[in-house]
């Protein structure tokens, strides 16, 4: 059977682990059965070769309790049990079972325990085959093992015995021993020849079977149909199709077919229609008896005819495969733990016989109404696919996420209490209630609800005893249900329960935002709140708030946000109510706009003017989710612009001045995204808004998010410079400096990046040097927040211009501080201390010497011209540029090669860095060599392009530097090619004196070598 | 018929004063509707002896077919707490008052019907084996427990526990008023005896003519 065992069954293939199993087709169960009769039957064997002894055990998994082999003939020992019955040779008990591995080690012992199984002997045999893949060499030994090929193990067995046989008769007096062992190898030669017998038998079989399958016949196709329309629906969260039907009349032919007999002549055996979910018109096929393929669908002339032409050759064995292949959506579902269920079991390869049929309908049917069971294995097994599935499947969505979301919960930990651990009495209470919610009418279940409330369901005990016996399906399964009340009480419990982390998850995976998002469309208002506030709970990890997004939530949960009147005066209880469906539907937004994608689809559903409306609300319980929406949106350039063109900032501000911290929070938060706009930042002021957020600052208030929020808004807001103006009445400055200690990080960076943004006016420098800022400042130089950092550097950069302030930067070795943030990893950083080095140079006394005492580090800032970053390579050049005026110094730069780094880097076009570059070189020709270095290096062609630059600046350090390379004659020579005369003479004219004198004297050069020139010609 | 619209009248009249009365079975509905309803009861009655008398059986029929109200129990007990008087029939303003409780009774109406049904002996308070009666077809029974009851006994325990406030052992209409206000899902937390809010829409739209008429 070894044969048939590996080449006519069919094997799943092996995964995860396991070996394959077989498959539930009805060609393995005839297999087994005949299997089945042979082992135990007395089909031709005798009561010897029973009792022969196999050479290895077949052992397996069985599901047999030790209880079961009771009775004589068996001993039990502990936990497990053998026979009494051993084999002869060394002992070894025929039959053990220890835990679930059974082991047999003859014919008679496997006969027992078939016979022990009773009704699941199917079973056991099945698993003993699938642990088992060659039994016949565990039983008769190694050499007959199924090979490919030619098998001619039997002929030299028989051999064997036969030349032991001769043996045996010359010297008969020999042993009896001898005469034992020949009997047995005997007794296995006949065995084996038996079982392959039944081997062949079965390959026999089975091929007949096969044969049959080849050719599509309408039994076939009718049992296809028959399951899939088990899975079609309207619904496409549940259902696999939308319908499945046969086309034309329903007349059904003898032969079974219900094509027309002269299309029958063509091998149609029917007609069919099928509508997928997501293929716009539906799928016309023909079930040929070559198998399924696509028709041109009804004919336009005739009508209830077909066009029986196909559109393409593709044909398909099966209709699964067919309609996989044309609809995704079925692929996907079909892949789902409960259609798979109907399809499996329906062993949809092979024939389908009809009992099997009633078998699968009688299954599926048992699915639809006992959904609860189901559903939770499935989802456990999803659970923990997805434990280890996790950090791949989101990473797709990672970038759609804001980066407010660090502080939330990704890895819920998982705690159940311990099997064995006391449970609280509640939780025995709360298995009791739910039962009464599973196996109770409307008033049980509306009696259970109202009584599971009035647990302390805050408390993560029940939350958790809640889930733990299998109420979160039911709470669930209850809104699916047409009874408001019940849905009602359910959503009540689930609201409050989903404030714990573990069961928000839970509650994803059971699909209740699915049904929840449906019930935002409920005529009930109660509902409509509900149903919005869980979700509100529920979407606060990534995955949820896809699934509300790809299910139509956000736009529905838009339309909640439109209710008539808010601050009418008189309000009736249904005004009230509208008003509190939009509060419960800003609260589920809010929660929902943490995920870049949903805030562009709230934006497409109209959510913006309808938050504007409710943004003029009295109420601050509508306030808070309103505000906290738009603060979450407002990182989105497109929520910015809208913001200030509906006209909110000014019921921003407005709300600054509540006395609700969170509510201020929120409008800090707002007015510092958004304050990225200098249009915005002005309406700011005009609506008085900088005065409450200063008013924010000096409140003393401990709580650091709201402190972090007005910094921030403040830190935006100085970026203009009339707000500067204000912020200087306000004193601003000196309440700054005073969060410069003992803040948070978040607060800080806003704290310092404010500074920054002041001390551009030159006031406010002194100011913060009065006000005691600079060795905070100097002192957060040391820290390593990247975003502070930036923020720091630039603040003590703009500190350094005044020339007190770098008496005590230089105090307290600031300069060597920003040149150690050169090292930094990230270009933000190393720019921003680049640009504060620049005046730190030029204001310091003795700078020269300074930096010459800074071990290695003008190598180190030599080395950042190979930097790939713009911005680094402007800012390194424009401290190249100070340093340079050193001569020492320059002397020391040149060793370390900046002119050719420099010189490699001129064919730039971004202007501020050629401004910066430019001005190096000019400063860099003052040494040696490095004129006659930088016209080798061909950088003297690229410089007169920058003559071409709009930009003033660029030109003023361009002419520069041209002036000081044209003190070379060769250089001369280089400009006058690349035609740098016209411009420099244009620039003569201009008004800026520095550049007038650097033209000048460039072409002044350029001429004094052409006399020369001339000059040595004549002469 | 002249005849027939002086009694019309005259019954509109009364129905609307009683609205105006303190009594203790309310009509809120307007003229209007009390001559729709008056018309829907007449044609309840149509063909039996008495054309003002309305038979238990007609009016569970029509319970169950407006508003899906199905236990039988549940039905009679709404029949009696209609029937003011206990006459074994109802009178056009038994039909009338009642439905102003079901169709657009305040809680508070509707407090005291629940009770009423729920009442089943009328003595002011609701017992335990009064509830034991009402809920024991609530639960599928488990043929595994030794005691059938078992489970609803253990649900009565626990609905008497959400009522009960004053912990004497039994429902008086101030405990059952006070749990409904805590919590408004208790209102028929021992049986189904309102109309839901689709069957209500529905049924007032037609007495109030803005569908076509169904009697």
């Amino acid at each position: 059977m070894g044969q048939t065992l590996q080449r006519a069954a069919q094997w799943t293939t092996a995964t995860d682990g396991h070996s394959g199993k077989l498959e539930f087709s009805s060609l393995n169960e005839d297999l087994l059965n005949t299997v089945l009769n042979f082992a135990e039957g007395p089909s031709g064997k005798s009561p010897e070769e029973g009792k022969l002894v196999f050479k290895k055990p077949l052992t397996w998994t069985t599901a047999l309790k030790p209880s079961a082999f009771s009775g004589s003939g068996y001993i039990e020992k502990g936990t497990s049990v053998v026979s009494e019955a051993t084999s002869p040779k060394d002992a070894c008990p025929l039959l053990e079972l220890s835990g679930n591995k059974l082991s047999v080690l003859s014919l008679e012992q496997a006969e027992n325990v078939l016979r022990v199984a009773g009704d699941r002997k199917m079973v056991e045999l099945r698993a003993c085959l699938e642990e088992n893949k060659d039994p016949v060499a565990n039983m008769l030994g190694d050499r007959f093992a199924t090979v490919d090929g030619a098998d001619n193990s039997i002929f030299r067995y028989h051999e064997e015995i036969t030349k032991e046989i001769e043996l045996l008769s010359k010297q008969s007096d020999e042993s009896e021993e001898k005469k034992r062992e020949l009997e047995e190898k005997k007794l296995v030669l006949s065995l084996r020849l038996k079982l392959l017998r039944l081997d062949e038998h079965m390959l026999n079989a089975s091929i007949i079977k096969i044969t049959n399958d080849v050719r599509l016949n309408p039994k076939i196709v009718d049992g296809e149909v028959t399951v899939l329309k088990q899975v079609s629906g309207e619904d496409n969260n549940r259902y696999a199709l939308q319908f499945i039907n046969y086309f034309g009349e329903n007349y059904v032919y003898q032969n079974g077919c219900r094509a027309q007999p002269w299309r029958q002549l063509n091998g149609d055996i029917c007609y069919l229609v099928i509508k997928c979910f997501d293929v716009d018109h539906p799928l016309y096929v023909t079930a040929n008896t070559s198998g399924y393929y696509l028709n041109k669908g009804p004919s336009k002339e005739k009508s209830g005819q077909l066009e029986y032409e196909r559109p393409d050759s593709d044909t398909y064995r099966e209709l699964v495969t067919m309609i996989k292949a044309k609809s995704p959506h079925f692929a996907e579902m079909i892949s789902k733990q409960e259609i798979q269920d109907v399809f499996t079991k329906a062993g949809f390869r092979t024939g389908l016989e009809d009992c099997h049929l009633a078998h699968w309908r009688r299954h599926a049917w048992a699915h639809k109404s006992d959904r609860k069971p189901t559903k939770k294995a499935s989802n456990i097994h999803e659970t923990r696919s997805r434990s280890t599935k996790t950090p791949l499947a989101e990473q797709e969505d990672h970038f759609s996420e804001s980066s407010t979301e660090s502080e939330e919960e990704e890895e819920a930990i998982e705690r159940r209490p311990e099997a064995n651990a006391d449970l609280p009495s509640e939780y025995w209470q709360i298995q009791k209630l739910v039962k009464y919610l599973k196996g109770g009418n409307q008033t049980a279940t509306i009696i259970a609800l109202c009584s599971l409330r009035d647990f302390n369901l805050t408390q993560e005990t029940c939350q958790l005893a809640i889930r733990d016996v299998g109420g979160l399906e039911v709470l669930i399964n209850l809104l699916d249900t047409d009874e408001v009340k019940c849905k009602i009480g359910a959503l009540k419990i689930l609201k409050e329960i989903s404030r714990n982390t573990q069961i928000r998850r839970a509650i994803a995976d059971l699909g209740g935002l699915q049904t929840m998002v449906k019930i935002l469309r409920d005529q009930d208002k109660d509902l409509k709140c509900l149903a919005a506030e869980t979700i509100a709970n529920v979407a606060k990890f990534r995955r949820a708030r896809r699934t509300v997004r790809q299910h139509g939530g956000i736009k529905r949960l838009v339309h909640l946000l439109d209710c008539v009147k808010l601050n009418s005066t008189v309000m009736t209880p249904e005004m009230e109510m509208s008003v509190e469906v939009a509060r419960c539907g800003a609260l589920a937004l809010w929660s929902c706009s943490k995920s870049k994608k949903n805030k562009e689809a709230m934006r497409k559903a109209g959510a913006i003017p309808l938050l504007a409306k409710l943004l003029k609300s009295e109420h601050e319980n509508m306030l808070i989710p309103v505000v906290g929406t738009l603060q979450e949106c407002a990182s989105e350039p497109s929520y910015g612009l809208a913001i200030r063109t509906e006209g909110m900032i000014e019921d921003l501000v407005k709300n600054l001045k509540s006395s609700n911290q969170e509510l201020q929070m929120h409008c800090a938060a707002a007015i510092f995204k958004c304050a990225e706009e200098k249009e915005t930042r002005d309406l700011v002021r005009q609506y008085g808004g900088l005065d409450p957020l200063v008013g924010l600052l000096s409140s003393g208030t401990d709580d650091k998010q709201l402190l972090a929020a007005a910094t921030g808004a403040i830190w935006k807001c100085s970026i203009s410079p009339e707000n500067v103006q204000r912020f200087q009445e306000l004193k601003a400055i000196d309440m700054l400096v005073g969060l410069l200690h003992n803040q948070p990080e978040e607060v800080l960076v806003n704290v310092v990046g404010a500074l920054g943004e002041l001390a551009k006016d030159p006031p406010n420098r002194m100011a913060i040097r009065k006000a005691g800022g600079i060795s905070p400042l100097v002192n957060l130089l040391t820290g390593t927040n990247q975003a502070l950092l930036v923020n720091v550097t630039r603040a003590v950069g703009q500190c350094a211009e005044e020339p007190d302030n770098m008496i005590i930067i230089d105090k307290l070795d600031g300069v060597r501080l920003l040149w150690s943030l050169l090292k930094n990893q990230n270009r933000d950083v190393q720019a921003s201390a680049a640009w504060a080095i620049c005046p730190c140079i030029e204001n310091a006394k003795d700078a020269g010497e300074m930096v010459r005492s800074f071990v290695g580090g003008l190598e180190l800032i030599v080395s950042l011209l190979k930097s790939e970053d713009k911005e680094v390579l402007a800012a390194v050049c424009a401290a190249i540029a100070n340093i340079a005026k050193d001569e020492e110094n320059l002397a020391v730069i040149t060793d370390h090669g900046v002119v050719p780094m420099l010189a490699k880097l001129t064919h730039t076009t971004d202007d501020k860095l050629r401004r910066h570059l430019a001005e190096a070189i000019a400063r860099c020709c003052n040494w040696g060599n490095n004129r006659i270095s930088f016209g080798k290096e061909r950088a003297v062609a690229p410089l007169v392009r920058y003559l071409k630059s709009k930009d003033e600046n660029v030109h003023r350090s361009t002419a520069r530097a041209l002036f000081q390379l044209s003190k070379n004659p060769e250089n001369c020579i280089t400009m006058h090619e690349a035609g740098v005369v016209k411009p420099l003479i244009k620039m003569v004219g201009s008004r800026d004196e520095d550049l007038q004198e650097s033209s000048a004297g460039c072409i002044g050069n350029i001429r004094r070598l052409a006399l020369a020139n001339e000059k040595a010609r004549y002469s | 018929m002249a005849n027939k619209r002086k009694f019309q009248e005259n019954f509109v009249q009364n129905m609307l004063k009683n609205h105006k009365g303190d009594s203790d079975r309310p009509c809120r509905f307007t003229a209007r509707e009390i001559t729709s309803l008056l018309d829907i009861f007449m044609k309840f009655t149509q063909g039996c002896s008495n054309k003002h008398r309305l038979e238990r059986v007609r009016f569970r029929d029509e319970l169950h077919k407006s508003f899906q109200i199905t236990d039988d129990f549940l039905m009679d007990r709404i029949f009696r707490a209609f029937d003011k008087g206990s006459k074994g029939y109802l009178k056009p303003e038994d039909f009338v008052c009642g439905l102003s409780c079901l169709l657009v009774g305040t809680l508070n109406d509707q407090m005291k019907y629940c009770f009423q049904v729920y009442d089943l002996n009328s003595d002011g308070y609701i017992s335990r084996e009064e509830m034991f009666h009402l809920l024991k077809s609530t639960l599928v029974k488990q043929s595994t427990e030794e005691d059938p009851d078992e489970g609803v006994k253990d649900l009565v325990e626990t609905a008497l526990k959400k009522l009960d406030c004053d912990h004497d052992g039994r429902v008086s209409f101030p405990d059952f008023q006070q749990a409904v206000r805590q919590d408004a899902l208790m209102l028929e937390c021992l049986g189904n005896c309102l109309p839901n809010q689709v069957a209500k829409k529905e049924f007032l739209q037609i007495v109030r003519g803005e569908t076509e008429k169904r009697y």
